[in-house]
């Protein structure tokens, strides 16, 4: 049979409407096939995704009861209600018309007029008079028959309708016109035959229960309804990390695997580390307000040999070096900032290290604050990503293949070096890598040797150590098409529940 | 950041075609090409090279680069003529202690040259001179003075003169409240007694260091062959440096130098373009770099940067301030040599990776907490009062400022919860129900690991039962306690306090409607937030 397979698509619901199609109206096959208006809605929109029907919509005024309207519907006009009371007495006082009737004034006042438009009663002497025949009395009057047909287009109304519906508009409430979307439903040739053949399909199995696996002659030889295998769903999403998480667990992945251990350490850090212990002599610019966020806190240096290797360094130099010459001043170096970079802790490592642990490498991921105003390229918060190699042997050559290899992980096959500057490293390097689709290289950040001044005191011997700290961020930015850095950090929760994952292996 | 703009035109007649080639030559110099027209061409100078801010400069250690003009170039330098002689008075001691001064003379300047002049001064004060304050330069038209000069302090309204750009003689303390430069650089006088002046012969005033020059003798113009150069500041070496970087950018521009005899309690001569010798060695230089250079390499590659060698001396440049140990050569070697030519090599060293035991905790909290169907967030470190004290009603006090930040965020966050109602109140539209966490930095007395967690609509015991899965998922007693004293912006009876090992490490309930009013939240919202340095104690 041809149309059997479409058939046991048909839901319940689309099944159980389907012999009242020919009503074309919806409340109609409500009526018939006891569903609700939206299940019905629902039933015929698969329907018309099947093409079984097609469905039009007309914008129409429709005539509908209003919530005095329902309610008189149920128990009678009020003016049915002193008809009823007249019938019994013929003659009777306002104020007990009134009081008997329990109508409000306005209903009162209604009825009268209502009834003495069509010559059912007079009023004389402050009485009601019934003039109105026996047979007129029961007889339904037009407004009466007219609310129990509501729902009724406006535009298709016989003169009887319309004489109805100019009485009842001035009447507080009892029915009132909407403008509607009107739902035309017609049967396409595939719908007739699908009708016609619907009674030869059998039951089908909808859901499988409990109570079903117990009794295998509840689905023995049946079918199951087919589902529609290929609609659009609702999407749905679940918890997951914040995609710059999920980036910097792959960079910690990558670097553990290339023999890296991992430091970790304060965002607020003093002068010291994040400057001094650098090589940064303390009139850099970096070291002014306009770069680095200050605090109002200052902290001890705990380590006075280091603090003595470091004053040195700076003044007068170590390993032949010229040094800065100026007097530095340890109170500057007390001073506590955001650090500005992770090189900070590569410092802190270096002067922690044990010197039997050589060669030995290490790196950081983490966030880093310059005092920068926001717009889509910068922001005063960005992720660096730092390593340091302590290795007797080390050299420039070794400095550029281990950033070669990370950057090749993450992704950037072609990449550039060139000339760069860092107070605390020589040679320095800036690393560029290329983005093969907008065809343009970009800068990272930078890479060097630390300097003779920057190891001795921190290692107590001379040993060059290959250092590099660039920024992190471009590359997510890179690998998600992010083009404003605000956007890594806007939290917009409908956009993380869309954010892909971190796909690169 | 400092950026020089040449004129194209003459780079192109002067040291060749700018086509890819030569535009990657630039880069590979150490002087990042930041934009090209027709017209410019731009490049970043770092700090270390301020001998390169001038075209002259960049041109001198471009050509060498290039292999045009190797070596160390070699200026001649004139013996101070009669009355070439500045008088330091002891005066300027405790105000601006030093100077160093020369005379070029035979220069010829148009319009295009008068601003190369500027723009080198200019250049100069923003890196090497620290704004004016390390260093500040002056030159003044020769035929206009009267030699010989000297340099003291007076009482500021004994100074007057008819500073630039101005047409009334004006005293020391008129100029620092009113005139532009004044005003701008008046910091650098504050609190002194006396103010530094040069004054010529005819007891007419120069010019005020470091904020400026007289209107009638310190002005350059078509007319001046002739000039007096002076550097004034703190440290006699950045002088001397700034002064040979001038000088010798105005005898290539066609000038010829002569010194100057100052006269500090013991007599000093500049400028000195004697160069400063260092010793280099090869086998240091192939073992930093990872080449296997022979000695005549050695020298061509030095001689391409500009210097001299010979058997394991270097002769620097004395315009070159950044050369203080033999690695500021061997990474001159490492250019001349050419960045793109070294062959990239990981060496087989046997280290073990390893990962920061708190970031796998943390780690698997998130992957627990992600499992939960709860959607990981980020934000800012810093924050702000409103949202961090005021929104959560809450007083304001024991939090970390920093000083002059350029946004509205300029406090440390003291917890994660306000930020999570800070995205739940900017997330309105997004489809209910929401549940987001983070794990992250707060700053107390100390750095401490926070992980928090909200729910919207939620209600005490979704959340109660989040953090119960989570304690039993790493294996941590958490005690659930009648709160001691309640955060304002929990409400009472739906709040516990959170312990472990008898310490509070936090909080869970849900949040008061007072604080969703003040967040504009229109839904119920329950939140834990919790310390984590005491799960690491137990767990490591």
């Amino acid at each position: 049979m041809a149309y059997e397979k479409l058939i046991e698509s048909l839901s319940p619901n689309e099944r159980k409407i389907l012999p009242y199609l020919k009503e074309k109206k919806i409340n109609k096959i409500c009526e018939k096939s006891g569903l609700d208006n939206t299940s019905v809605l629902r039933a015929l929109e698969y329907l018309a995704n099947k093409k079984i029907i097609t469905l039009s919509s007309h914008k129409k005024k429709i005539v509908e009861i209003g919530v005095n309207g329902a309610r008189y519907r149920k128990k009678g006009l009020p003016e049915r209600n002193l008809l009823n009371l007249l019938s019994e007495k013929r003659v009777i006082s306002l104020e007990e018309a009134q009081k008997q009737s329990s109508l409000s004034d306005n209903e009162f006042k209604a009825s009268i007029g209502a009834l003495k438009k069509k010559a059912m009663v007079e009023i004389k002497n402050e009485k009601i008079l019934l003039t109105g025949s026996k047979e007129e009395i029961s007889k339904k009057s037009l407004e009466e028959i007219f609310i129990e047909q509501l729902p009724l287009e406006y535009d298709s109304l016989t003169s009887e309708q319309i004489y109805a519906l100019k009485s009842l508009e001035k009447r507080k409430d009892i029915i009132q016109i909407k403008e509607d979307t009107l739902i035309e439903i017609n049967l396409t040739k595939l719908g007739e035959e699908i009708i016609l053949n619907e009674q030869k399909v059998e039951e089908l199995i909808e859901r499988i229960t409990p109570k079903m696996l117990e009794r295998d002659s509840l689905w023995k030889g049946k079918k199951f309804r087919r589902y529609d295998l290929t609609s659009p769903l609702p999407l749905i999403s679940g918890g997951k990390r914040h995609f710059v998480n999920q980036a910097i667990e792959y960079a910690r992945k990558v670097w553990t695997e290339m023999g890296f251990e991992e430091m970790t350490g304060n965002m607020l850090q003093t002068s010291f580390w994040n400057f001094d212990a650098l090589f940064t002599a303390q009139d850099h610019p970096v070291r002014e307000m306009q770069d680095t966020f200050f605090t109002n806190k200052k902290a001890e240096l705990t380590n006075k040999k280091l603090v003595k290797a470091v004053r040195e360094s700076h003044e007068k130099g170590v390993d032949k070096s010229k040094g800065w010459q100026y007097s530095w001043n340890e109170e500057e170096a007390k001073r506590m900032v955001l650090r500005t970079h992770t090189t900070c802790l590569s410092a802190k490592t270096l002067s922690e290290l044990n010197k039997n642990n050589i060669p030995s490498k290490f790196f950081a991921i983490g966030k880093c604050f310059r005092n920068e105003t926001v717009d889509w390229g910068h922001g005063f918060e960005f992720n660096q990503t730092e390593g340091i190699v302590i290795d007797d042997n080390a050299n420039f050559r070794h400095l550029l293949g281990y950033l070669k290899q990370f950057f090749k992980k993450m992704g950037f096959e072609k990449i550039r070096f060139r000339p760069s500057y860092f107070p605390y490293t020589e040679p320095s390097v800036e690393i560029d890598i290329f983005n093969p689709e907008k065809k343009i290289w970009f800068e990272l950040g930078g890479a060097g040797i630390f300097r003779p001044e920057v190891t001795i005191p921190l290692l107590g011997k001379k040993i060059p150590v290959l250092a590099w700290g660039p920024g992190f961020d471009r590359m997510i930015m890179d690998y998600y098409n992010i083009k404003d850095l605000r956007e890594m950090y806007k939290n917009n929760i409908s956009e993380l529940r869309k954010m892909k994952f971190w796909m690169k292996t | 950041m400092a950026t020089v703009t040449f004129n194209r035109k003459q780079f192109e007649k002067e040291i060749g075609r700018l086509d890819e080639k030569m535009q990657n030559k630039i880069a590979m110099l150490g002087t990042p090409l930041e934009k090209f027209d027709d017209e410019k061409i731009e490049i970043e100078v770092f700090p270390n090279r301020p001998d390169l801010l001038s075209y002259q400069g960049f041109k001198r250690a471009f050509l060498a680069f290039l292999g045009k003009e190797r070596g160390l170039k070699k200026y001649k330098v004139n013996k101070p003529e009669k009355d070439y002689i500045v008088v330091i008075d002891s005066s300027v001691k405790n105000i601006r202690p030093y100077t160093a001064c020369a005379i070029v003379k035979e220069l010829k300047f148009d319009d295009e040259k008068i601003k190369e002049l500027v723009d080198i001064q200019e250049k100069l004060h923003l890196t090497i001179g620290r704004k004016r304050k390390k260093a500040a330069i002056g030159i003044y038209p020769l035929e206009k003075i009267k030699l010989p000069i000297i340099f003291k302090a007076l009482e500021p309204d004994k100074i007057k003169f008819i500073p630039l750009e101005s047409e009334k003689e004006m005293s020391g303390l008129q100029i620092l409240q009113k005139h532009p430069a004044g005003r701008a650089y008046s910091h650098l006088l504050a609190g002194k007694q006396k103010f530094p002046v040069f004054i010529d012969a005819n007891d007419n005033i120069l010019s005020m260091p470091p904020v400026i020059n007289s209107q009638l003798t310190g002005k350059i113009t078509h007319e001046t062959k002739d000039v007096f150069v002076e550097c004034s500041g703190y440290d006699f070496e950045t002088l001397n440096k700034c002064l040979n970087i001038i000088t010798t950018s105005l005898a290539d521009m066609g000038g010829k130098i002569y010194q100057m005899e100052l006269n500090y309690k013991k007599k000093r001569i500049t400028p000195d373009l004697n160069p400063e010798k260092m010793k280099i060695s090869l086998e240091n230089t192939n073992k930093l770099l990872g080449l296997d250079l022979d000695e005549k390499n050695l020298k061509q590659l030095l001689e391409k940067m500009g210097y001299d060698y010979d058997k394991g001396n270097v002769e620097i440049p004395s315009w070159r301030v950044d050369v203080i140990h033999e690695v500021d050569l061997i990474e001159d070697v490492a250019i001349a040599y050419g960045y793109e030519n070294f062959i990239p090599e990981i060496p087989s060293i046997s280290t073990i990776g390893k990962e920061e035991q708190k970031e796998t905790i943390k780690r698997k909290i998130a992957e627990i907490l992600a499992g939960m169907n709860v959607l990981e967030v980020s934000n800012y470190h810093l924050t702000n009062k409103k949202d961090q004290f005021k929104k959560m009603n809450i007083p304001e006090e024991k939090f970390i400022e920093v000083e002059g930040s350029k946004t509205d965020y300029n406090i440390l966050r003291k917890d994660l919860t306000h930020y999570l109602l800070k995205i739940l109140s900017e997330n309105v539209d997004a489809e209910y129900p929401q549940r987001i966490f983070e794990i992250g930095r707060v700053f107390l007395n100390e750095e401490t690991e926070n992980v928090a967690l909200a729910i919207t609509p939620g209600n005490f015991t979704e959340v109660r039962q989040i953090l119960e899965y989570l304690s039993k998922m790493i294996d941590i007693k958490l005690e659930v306690t009648e709160p001691e004293k309640l955060p304002q912006y929990f409400i009472d009876g739906r709040t516990v306090e959170i312990k472990l090992n008898n310490n509070s490490i936090g909080f869970l309930g849900e949040i008061h409607p007072k604080i969703l009013k003040n967040w504009k939240i229109k839904m119920p919202v329950s939140i834990f937030e919790i310390n984590l340095e005491e799960v690491f104690k137990k767990l490591i």
